[in-house]
């Protein structure tokens, strides 16, 4: 029956040439298709032909569409089929409209060939599909816009340049549209341009990169973006040319930056590494141990300055220990903690308090004098929180040796000796804050402090220092009653 | 570009990136002096406040409601399902949102990061209105697809919060943004001004920073695990509430609709891949979140004296990705992802997580690509997702050969010891000894996708 049709309807052994009027013709290939189909012209016997390639081959063919005949059935499409054939007739590839036909004609004779992922045809379809979505993804991504400030029309206008690989540029109109809607733009490619004026979308001619504007000012922040954004300690080259491939570099204004950007990603990490590089050996066992090491410590920049180390000093079992912040001149010179004049006031106060200070521990939380040198004098230094951090590890060594049951920790940086982080003064003083091991830390002011103070407000630090000392005393008491 | 004079103290700017500004200002703007003065101190503050802000991994713009600009009078923007990586930085990854912090000044003092308070780098500060000027300037060139906002903390919680709130008001209300908003919350923030950052915002996160409390306590002294929770927890009841909403009133107002995400530190503490992966399976559970970022620790400028500084475990974090995949597309239980760690609790670096698992449980394969399940078929190692679909599809029109699945896979000797078709049996191969090493791939792998 259909054998005795395509007889009557077709010269048997004619060759057809279909012209498509655009690349990317879709809805002329479907016309033509479906009555190719109902005139049951098989696949081998048509060239698809679109424009800028040549037809010279086929002069001979017939280039008018056959009329199918009135009683022809109807041209089955999967719904899989229409939007990838859609799609995958924007593909580049010289085949795609044969390629579409063919599977078309197959579909008439098993209609759910398209789930069969492992036919060579379908596949086929499917990779162009990828192919031109992975390019359609891309353009959307990779357009770049410069601005135009436009005279006449005293409006801004914003011009791309852009080179898809496939015939994209009208199916993506929308997705520019639809996001740039309030805005005046063209993009520019060597197919044909788009034009938007916030209104309505005009077709233009192919372009040139030269129709294009060369830069706008704007493009030194995006590059200080790109370059800033970028880590260099997670170079991963491979990764962004996968994503990025060069061929799209030349239209992108951040892309220059990249050589530059690799070459100079490694010595920027090995700087980072090299500057928190701290390799502390095995922890001392004995306090004569940390003495000899923390004279020979060079890890913070404190330690390379003229002063020497200044080492704890007190009973090995004492149930207190004393932390001051750093040593000051005094202390530097005589190699002792505690003997200059924030040295004396202590002793002052403790024995008021009635703490013997030959019992403690008394040591620092740094163990170099920092200071800066203004003619004949050195002026003391608060020192760094990186510097009290990295000096942490000898703290936390003598503290490991003596155990003491209580910890008081004068002033700021003591205390976040003690914690590794710093804590307001006047709301931790006064209440006792637990370390591991059953030790407890009570924080207090500096005496040095009171030394800077005059008057009331001197009067008024002194004494709650000396309620500090005093809770302190009675809770070491406590602890060792 | 308007610019306000603020506070920051424009500090010598890191790196090379001093050249970067420098060269061609003289001739790539022409406009007056004045402007260039001002153009310039908003790159300096970028240059400063983007690099402070590389150390979020998310930069996802994607599973956002759908809304354009198309028929306003004055909107510009559009989402559409599919996020878009509009660059790639030599990282590998991808450049989708403007990324930046809102300023690096901060009364925190987290050891891991290159903003806390004892850390010695350039400070800057925006003002809102210069956050919103450099969001549309860029987005107009189609460079983003949106802002990504986070903030050191200043003065308060409550205050830096209505900082980030604004720039998203501006956007959202004056301009008609109709582009991707995802802003960072801070835990400690008021709930209600919280609540407003979802209103304007396509996401909200709060990063949870470290797997295990010990480590938060160790190494973010000023942040609290309660605190991170029960703000997570808060977000999700908005989403929730607001989703029940929408189901009544068609315009009612949408909450974050692409949903919370967070962040995990990975390498700054002793937690191991058993670890992350327990409390990254709880995250999903308790909070619904729609992603669980991993961020290998990496060494930063004038770095804390209690951190490892090396080069950061990328393929450990790649590990990590690759396991919470298994949990999200392949269902796998979180137990199941620590069967496959080794005895010290962590992911075999060699191998990936799901060949671990294969060649632990050799007993429940192979497996008949022609018959098995679909639950079976997603567990054998080199079948992803797709593959399985089209092998399921594909087998309703014929018998698969091997040849076949060669097709529908990207590697067949990856996938052969682990299946059988009408004409292959790999009886022998999972019995053998080394099929590790036989498996292990030879070269670095790539990033399994770059965000």
């Amino acid at each position: 029956m259909r054998e005795a049709r395509s007889l009557q309807s077709m010269k048997l052994g004619t060759y057809y040439v279909v012209e498509l009027p655009e690349p990317d013709d879709f809805e002329f290939w479907r016309e033509r298709a479906r009555s190719l189909i109902q005139c049951d012209v098989p696949p081998d016997r048509i060239a698809w032909i679109e424009p800028g390639s040549s037809g010279d081959l086929f002069a001979h063919g017939e280039r008018r569409a056959p009329v199918p005949p009135g009683d022809a059935p109807a041209v089955r499409a999967n719904r899989r089929f229409v939007p990838l054939a859609k799609n995958a007739a924007l593909h580049s590839d010289p085949e795609r409209f044969a390629l579409l036909y063919r599977l078309l004609w197959r579909l008439q004779a098993n209609p759910r060939m398209m789930e069969d992922k492992a036919d060579p045809d379908v596949r086929r379809i499917e990779e162009l599909d990828k192919n031109v979505r992975r390019d359609s993804h891309k353009m959307h991504a990779f357009v770049r816009f410069r601005l135009v400030e436009n005279e006449e029309t005293d409006g801004e206008h914003y011009v791309a340049w852009f080179e898809p690989e496939h015939h994209i540029l009208r199916a993506n109109a929308g997705f520019f549209m639809r996001r740039f809607a309030n805005m005046r733009w063209s993009i520019l490619t060597p197919q044909g341009s788009l034009h938007w004026d916030g209104e309505t979308m005009r077709e233009g001619p192919p372009a040139e990169r030269v129709d294009a504007p060369g830069g706008d000012p704007m493009e030194d922040l995006w590059r200080t973006y790109y370059a800033s954004i970028f880590n260099p300690a997670r170079l991963k080259v491979g990764a962004m040319l996968k994503e990025m491939p060069r061929k799209y570099w030349k239209n992108m204004p951040e892309a220059a930056l990249i050589p530059e950007l690799v070459a100079g990603a490694q010595k920027r990490e090995s700087a980072m590494v090299d500057a928190g590089a701290l390799e502390f050996e095995e922890r001392p066992e004995t306090l004569a141990a940390i003495d000899k090491a923390i004279h020979a410590c060079r890890k913070c920049p404190i330690g390379a300055l003229e002063n020497q180390a200044v080492m704890g000093e007190g009973p090995q079992d004492a149930a207190l220990m004393i932390v001051g912040e750093q040593p000051g001149d005094q202390e530097d010179q005589a190699g002792r903690p505690f003997v200059g004049p924030a040295g004396q006031l202590l002793d002052v106060h403790l024995e008021k308090a009635g703490i013997d200070r030959k019992a403690s521990y008394v040591t620092n939380t740094v163990k170099h004098f920092k200071y800066v040198q203004r003619g004949k004098r050195r002026l003391h230094q608060s020192p760094a929180a990186k510097e009290i951090d990295t000096c942490r590890w000898w703290i936390e060594s003598e503290r490991a040796i003596v155990q003491p049951k209580l910890v008081l920790a004068m002033g700021a940086s003591a205390a976040r000796g003690m914690l590794g982080k710093t804590v307001s003064i006047s709301k931790a003083r006064g209440a006792p804050i637990a370390l591991e091991e059953g030790c407890e830390l009570w924080i207090t002011a500096h005496p040095s402090y009171l030394l800077r103070l005059e008057g009331p407000a001197r009067e008024e630090q002194a004494r709650l220092f000396d309620a500090d000392l005093v809770a302190v005393k009675e809770r070491l008491e406590e602890l060792s009653g | 570009m308007v610019n306000q004079p603020t506070g920051g103290p424009a500090r010598s700017v890191s790196y090379e990136i001093g050249a970067f500004f420098l060269r061609g200002l003289g001739k790539a703007f022409s406009r007056t002096y004045i402007e260039q003065m001002a153009s310039q101190t908003v790159l300096e503050k970028l240059a400063i406040l983007a690099d402070a802000a590389k150390y979020d991994a998310s930069c996802a713009s994607s599973g956002t409601a759908k809304k354009n600009s198309l028929g306003s009078a004055k909107g510009i923007g559009s989402t559409e399902g599919m996020g878009i990586c509009h660059a790639y930085a030599p990282d590998g990854r991808c450049i989708s949102l403007l990324k930046i912090l809102l300023t690096n000044h901060c009364v925190f003092d987290c050891h891991y990061c290159v903003n806390r308070k004892s850390s010695n780098v350039a400070r800057a500060r925006f003002t809102p209105q210069e956050v919103v000027d450099l969001t549309l300037a860029f987005y107009r060139r189609n460079y983003i697809e949106g802002l990504f906002l986070s903030s050191g903390i200043v003065k308060n919680s409550d205050h830096t919060m209505e900082q980030i709130v604004e720039v998203a008001r501006i956007l959202r209300e004056e301009h008609d943004f109709r582009g991707y908003i995802h802003l960072k919350t801070i835990p400690e923030a008021d709930a209600e001004i919280v609540h407003r950052a979802g209103l304007y915002a396509d996401r909200v996160s709060i990063n949870v920073e470290l797997p295990t409390d010990s480590g938060l306590t160790r190494l973010a002294p000023d942040k609290d695990a309660r605190q991170i929770e029960g703000a997570m927890g808060r977000v999700k009841a908005d989403l929730v509430e607001a989703k029940d909403a929408r189901k009544r009133f068609r315009h009612a107002p949408r909450f974050a609709p692409a949903g919370q995400s967070t962040q995990m530190i990975v390498g700054a503490d002793a937690a191991t891949d058993a670890d992350i992966v327990g409390k990254a399976s709880r995250l999903y559970d308790n909070f619904r979140l729609r992603r669980v970022y991993y961020s290998a620790f990496s060494p930063i400028p004038d770095a804390s004296a209690v951190l490892p500084l090396k080069r950061p475990p990328l393929i450990r974090e790649h590990r990590l990705y690759q396991s919470d995949w298994l949990m999200r597309f392949y269902g796998y239980k979180p137990t199941e992802v620590m069967q496959a760690t080794e005895a010290d609790g962590n992911l075999p670096l060699d191998i990936d997580p799901k060949l671990a698992w294969a060649l632990k449980f050799r007993d429940s394969f192979p497996v008949d690509v022609n018959r098995a399940t679909k639950e079976q078929l997603l567990r054998v190692p080199g079948l992803g997702v797709k593959a399985v679909h089209k092998i399921l599809a594909s087998r309703r029109h014929r018998t698969l050969r091997l040849d076949d699945v060669a097709r529908l896979t990207q590697s067949i000797t990856k996938v052969r010891p682990f299946i059988c078709t009408v004409d292959w049996r790999p009886t022998l191969l999972t019995d053998r000894a080394d099929l590790r090493t036989m498996l292990a791939p030879k070269t670095e792998q790539l990033e399994l996708f770059a965000a």
